[in-house]
């Protein structure tokens, strides 16, 4: 047969597993044997870190991409997608991460910034990013460098789920403005959000973000995930919220199953039974400004 | 006519809007119930282990096989093609089992390794399609039964076997209707 123009690393490709994540729940995971945890509980993807963000609250330094070696376990040790997180700015972790052939870099916040004024230029790699955002500005500026995915910020490492409905209330609002200004206002809400124009248009034609959109940062419960899909999101990650409580497997299969079935008010309730104690947390509105890590990226 | 979206996990919305495009009403598939009264069903893309066990959770994994063997037409995309499998290379998940075809899931690698490319498909006519593989599988061989579609280094990639049609691309992803609408051939085929 004939085949022609065969292309791999484009943005088509980088986007489209971002599409087949969509109503699944991706897992930070630790080791291995948290990565078959969470693959048997139905997970679409893992999260290989060092440190779930409550421990890197919890215990300060400079956090970093992880050890290479334990990514490799992880990677051995599931078939389902595995993503690793890079610093922000840091190009040679990314290219570190994408030797190492993982299937998608988060450029995180959740992990010290490498860099104070500039994100990777993303559209320079074969490997998908997804990146955080606060609003839609911050999300098509990060969809202009090239991230394949955008996921709401909220405050990592807290079990509070009110930073991720903030941002994810705050996109809703401002896509809701572009696509009920008329063609005129347009140039100039892209200079109020610093977004780039033909981002914005493509928003304006779509009536959403034109990648795909996860929530993250805060989610501890199965009724906390359904939420952010109530609110709009097309999938959800759980940081420290399964792995820092009483009964990981089962937490992580409840989750599960709450956001393919959001709007079952019943089967969230059925599947919230007896999950014993969530992660204990920390409530943001009494955290300090200097604590919080959703500001960081620009 | 009305098509039921397996709708558990992966790119649903896009077969929708497609299918709408295309004039055909579509319900998502969600329990049991929702496989009444649809003329075919699609199996689109996710993650097959994540998709497997939903299956099994929310008892829709039975009745769909049945509805198969039946002679409902099933179209499934990626993990779709997976599910329909009833051999899948060093893996014991859960299946529909619909069709004599052995599949290596991840078989071209791992993401850095998904790619696009124009294919010409016969069956659907000479002009290229445009397909796109997300970290997919394909299927190294066949039953007899099996009728074989596209072929790309000896690597099956689209096939059909009487009422159930499977790719190993995402023609969702694409603006291209033409697979969708030799789905649907098929489905006015088995209705007639």
């Amino acid at each position: 047969m004939s085949e022609i123009n065969k292309r791999t690393g484009t943005f088509a490709v980088k986007a489209g597993l971002a599409e087949m994540l969509k109503g699944g729940v991706i897992m930070d995971v630790v080791d291995p044997a948290q990565a078959k945890i969470a693959e048997e509980a139905g997970a679409v993807a893992v999260m290989a870190l060092e440190r779930v963000p409550s421990d890197i609250r919890a215990q300060g330094g400079v956090a970093r991409m992880s050890d290479p070696e334990m990514i490799i376990g992880i990677q051995q040790a599931v078939t389902i997608p595995v993503m690793a997180k890079a610093r922000i700015g840091h190009i040679v972790e990314a290219r570190v991460l994408e030797a190492l052939e993982i299937d998608f870099i988060d450029e995180s916040e959740v992990l010290t910034p490498a860099d104070e004024a500039y994100h990777i230029l993303k559209s320079d790699f074969a490997v998908p990013f997804v990146c955080g955002a606060r609003n839609l500005g911050e999300a098509l500026r990060r969809i202009g460098e090239g991230a394949a995915m955008i996921r709401t910020k909220g405050e990592a490492g807290t079990g509070d789920i009110v930073e991720a409905v903030r941002h994810i209330r705050r996109v809703n609002e401002d896509i809701q403005r572009v696509v009920s200004a008329s063609p005129m206002e347009l140039m100039t809400i892209a200079k109020e959000l610093g977004a780039p124009y033909e981002l914005i248009l493509q928003v304006k034609e779509l009536g959403r973000l034109p990648v795909v959109n996860f929530a993250a940062g805060g989610i501890a419960t199965p009724a906390d995930a359904a939420l952010m899909m109530e609110l709009g999101c097309d999938g959800v990650f759980v940081g420290s919220g399964i792995f820092k409580s009483d009964n990981p497997a089962k937490r992580a299969k409840a989750i599960v199953e709450a956001v393919a079935h959001y709007k079952d008010a019943k089967l969230i309730a059925e599947v919230s039974k007896g999950l014993g104690e969530a992660m204990r947390g920390q409530s943001v509105a009494r955290m300090e400004e200097k604590d919080k890590i959703a500001d960081r990226g620009w | 006519m009305k098509i039921g979206i397996l709708a558990l996990q992966g790119a649903v919305r896009e077969h929708r809007n497609l299918l709408r495009r295309l004039r055909v009403e579509t319900v998502d598939v969600l329990n049991p119930d929702d496989l009444t009264g649809i003329d075919g069903l699609i199996l689109p893309g996710g993650e097959s282990t994540t998709v497997g066990k939903l299956l099994v959770r929310y008892n829709l994994l039975e009745p769909i096989a049945e509805s198969g063997r039946r002679g409902l037409p099933i179209f499934g995309v990626c993990t779709g093609l997976i599910l329909l499998s009833k051999h899948i290379n060093n893996s014991e998940q859960h299946r529909l089992g619909l069709m004599d075809t052995w599949v290596v899931r991840n078989a071209f690698g791992r993401q850095p390794a998904s790619f696009e490319a124009d294919m010409v498909i016969p069956a659907i006519d000479s002009k290229p399609f445009h397909a796109v593989f997300i970290r997919a599988p394909y299927i190294e061989k066949v039953g007899d039964s099996v009728k074989i579609l596209l072929t790309y280094q000896e690597k099956i990639l689209f096939a059909e076997q009487g009422n159930i049609l499977a790719a190993a691309f995402h023609p969702e992803l694409t603006d291209d209707t033409r697979i969708h609408e030799y789905f649907l051939r098929k489905i006015r085929n088995s209705l007639s």
